[in-house]
């Protein structure tokens, strides 16, 4: 068995002991609720010890101040992310900044970039949805013209994740004649509009307008130029990342669930001994478990970096985990009662997170309608049977 | 999925279907592609084959014609027989009764029974169920009184799997009452052709007999046909059931059926379109994938896991496998004649037993599904109802 999907290592198990102890102390339910309080809706001084702790590093090839961690490394800091709804920009920053500077950016932009990403010095935003794209890739109407100087981008980007408090936009658009390219805009740039708000589980993103915005020539990302791949490929990283979050979340939902179905009292006796309501707990389990199983699948195809194996397995992580937490999210909220519903509890605000996970970068339809255009999982040839077409 | 094993198993993977492609006997294969019954004769033929390489029973105790593989490859090897369309050995005798005398028969029992059990000479059916004791089996009341050197057996037996084929039957008896009821309850194994004992066919909803009811009327069993001590057998059965359980994921055989499914919809075609491009068939199909996908990488931490402790201890998630696996099993069984509609209401006598000629009445594809539909509604209900597993769970994994 490929063990590095399987079994964590010593060292792995104390990373992941550290990651999670260090959330329990530091990042408690009244604790976010401060940070989320403040201006940027999150917190620097975590976002300093998560660098510290060198959460900022492990994804990140070792040349650039990472530590190039396996697949499990991912989970256990991303499923404690979730366990805790950590809100700070790690996906934005690390999963889809990073991730698009490492495959789209040429050798002294990673130098430049990369390190300062590590150490905590520079927040990213991935902007390329548009309002209109729905969850297509390739729906792009920015457009980027060039002069002798570099680049004029125009266009308008739809919730741009973390955008706001970015010092750095990653921004998609159309070249005429060459197709969708990637840039590095200083947000700070007269032409670029930031509208910032909060979405619905409680996380920040951003409208962004830009209008004649310069970008210098040296600021396009362009050490790869097959950019529609990498755009698929840091969009997976950032599915399966999510994944692992919303796996978090559902084993916190879980624990939070069965705890009160252990002290909540009615009719003379714990609501737990009533077996309608403990079949639908181990139904959350087993829901749970299995987007904890897929989700490691499709961090192995990740490591293992073939594209149609790692999209397919993606779309199957996504879509299996967009299930179940739906499933387990409406169960929990259900089996509290009304306290599930207020936002005085946690459970209620995991709910919210979880379903913003859902429509991220593709929801449940989108990821199963992928899997069939990708020929599915299970290969027709493997049943004989049949008479002669 | 590749990416989940490891180098030495994906070649271990190769050998077993180099030999699985080879060594099925075309006929057999035609008719498992089919869903048509294997007949004893012929399932015999394949556990000789089989016997012959040393594979027909790789979990037991290699002393005893077992393989000495790991848990992981006892898994792929189920797998891979299965993706080739090979008769599963029969699993009353490999999977139930060669392990309950290997772990708690005596060696005379071993010489006696094992060889026989490999090559099904020896066909056992399984005395567990009974009218009054189905998910409840500790409630058993089929009697053995000591006479001498023989217990005297009066009592019924319900749900014996392919009794009519068996000539003998590990059965549960009660030889005490006790105040625990589970206490109390002894192994038998009884041969079948002893005066006393009658067969009942019992017909299930697909019209074929794989069942029946089992009379014991003053059966007279041997002592040293006993298997392990007396009152121990509660014991001994649960965790022959646990081992049970581990198989219960059944994903190959899905993973057969779906591909069947696809093959079917890319075939019949409505209104010039064939049905595998219709909205819901894609995606009811990319569902039940992505769950089975899931599952399998479940099965594959459940091995790890077994692999790590090298223990026997009870994994509730064994119990995970059980039921969504026998989920999934029933929910491509559903989708298999929701895309055949019509072509599946037509019986066909006589086919499922390997008759041919059919063709004027339905293609061959389309004969057995329905069939095996209401057939495998059983899989929810038999080693463990879905309801019994939630409770297992609930007090197993979450405390409750």
């Amino acid at each position: 068995m490929n063990t590095s999907v399987m079994e964590l290592s010593e060292e792995q198990r104390l990373f992941k002991d550290s990651v999670e102890k260090y959330l329990e102390k530091r990042y408690s339910f009244e604790q976010r609720g401060r940070y989320a309080a403040c201006a940027d809706g999150w917190s620097r001084a975590a976002w300093a010890q998560f660098a510290d702790m060198g959460l900022l590093a492990f994804q990140l090839p070792e040349a650039h101040g990472g530590f190039a961690a396996g697949p499990l490394d991912t989970m256990s800091v991303l499923e404690a992310f979730g366990r805790a709804l950590v809100l700070e920009p790690f996906l934005s920053t690390v999963v889809l900044g990073a991730g698009c500077i490492e495959l789209a950016g040429r050798a002294e932009q990673q130098a430049a970039l990369l390190p300062r990403i590590a150490q905590g010095d520079l927040l990213l935003a991935f902007a390329h949805t548009e309002a209109h794209a729905r969850y297509d890739l390739a729906e792009v109407r920015c457009g980027a013209v060039s002069d002798e100087a570099g680049w004029t981008i125009e266009g308008e980007k739809f919730l741009v994740l973390d955008g706001a408090g970015a010092d750095m936009l990653i921004v998609s658009a159309h070249i005429e004649g060459e197709g969708i390219a990637l840039f590095l805009v200083d947000p700070r740039e007269p032409g670029v509009r930031v509208t910032s708000y909060l979405t619905q589980d409680g996380h920040r993103a951003a409208n962004i307008q830009l209008s004649g915005a310069r970008v210098a020539k040296e600021n396009r990302l362009d050490g790869c130029l097959d950019v529609k791949a990498v755009i698929e490929d840091v969009t997976d990283r950032a599915i399966v990342a999510l994944c692992a979050e919303a796996v978090g979340i559902m084993s916190r939902m879980l624990d939070l669930t069965v705890e009160y179905l252990g002290t909540r009292q009615q009719f003379g006796t714990k609501i737990g001994s009533f077996q309608v309501l403990r079949h639908r707990a181990v139904d959350m389990l087993v829901a749970l478990d299995q987007a904890r199983s897929m989700t490691l699948g499709a961090l192995a195809a990740l490591a293992q970096g073939r594209p149609e194996e790692r999209r397919k397995m993606a779309s199957a992580a996504k879509a299996q985990v967009g299930k179940s937490a739906r499933f387990v999210g409406q169960s929990a909220i259900q089996l509290h009662g009304g306290i599930g519903v207020t936002m005085e509890y946690m459970i209620g605000h995991c709910f919210l997170r979880s379903t913003a996970i859902e429509m991220l970068f593709g929801d449940t339809e989108y990821h199963l309608s992928r899997i069939s255009d990708l020929g599915g999982l299970v290969c027709a040839a493997d049943h004989g049977g049949m008479p002669d077409a | 999925m590749d990416s989940l094993f490891s180098r030495e198993e994906l070649a271990f993977r190769d050998e077993l279907r180099e030999f699985f492609r080879s060594a099925v006997p075309g006929r057999l294969r035609r008719k498992v592609e089919l869903g048509q019954n294997i007949s004893p004769a012929e399932l015999r033929e394949w556990h000789r084959i089989l016997d012959a390489k040393g594979w027909v029973a790789p979990a037991w105790d290699p002393a005893w014609g077992g393989t000495g593989w790991n848990a992981m490859q006892i898994h792929m090897y189920r797998e891979e027989l299965q993706m080739a369309h090979a008769p599963t050995p029969f699993a009353l005798n490999i999977s139930l009764a060669g392990p309950l005398i290997i772990a708690f028969g005596n060696d005379k029992q071993k010489a006696r029974f094992l060889p026989k059990i490999r090559t099904l000479d020896y066909w056992f059916a399984q005395g567990f169920s009974e009218p009054e004791a189905g998910s409840d089996l500790a409630s058993l009341r089929t009697q053995a009184v000591r006479d001498g050197d023989c217990y005297v057996v009066n009592g019924q037996k319900a749900w014996t799997t392919l009794a009519q084929h068996a000539n003998w039957m590990f059965t549960l008896v009660r030889t005490a009452s006790e105040a625990r009821k589970q206490d109390g309850i002894t192994y038998l194994l009884i041969d079948m052709s002893t005066p006393g004992i009658t067969v009942r066919p019992v017909v299930s909803i697909d019209r074929d007999h794989h069942v029946n009811e089992v009379f014991l009327d003053n059966v007279r069993v041997p002592v040293e046909n006993r298997v392990g001590e007396e009152g121990r057998a509660w014991y001994y059965a649960k965790y022959l059931l646990t081992q049970e359980r581990v198989i219960g994921a059944r994903a190959a055989i899905t993973k057969l059926k779906i591909a069947k499914i696809k093959n079917i919809a890319a075939r019949i075609t409505v209104a010039g379109v064939p049905l595998l491009r219709q909205s819901w068939l894609r995606s009811r199909l990319a569902a039940l994938e992505v769950e089975l996908t899931a599952l399998e990488i479940t099965t594959m931490r459940v091995l790890s896991e077994m692999q790590r402790q090298a223990t026997d201890t009870f994994d509730p998630k064994s119990s995970i496998l059980k039921m969504k696996g026998s989920e999934l099993y029933q929910r491509a069984d559903e989708l298999l004649i929701d895309v055949l509609g019509p072509l599946g209401l037509p019986y066909t006598p006589g086919f499922l037993q390997g008759e041919q000629s059919l063709e004027s009445l339905v293609p061959e594809w389309a004969a057995t599904a329905s069939q095996k539909y209401f057939l495998n509604r059983a899989a929810t209900i038999y080693a463990g109802t879905t309801e019994v597993q939630h409770n297992i769970l609930a007090k197993a994994a979450l405390g409750l």
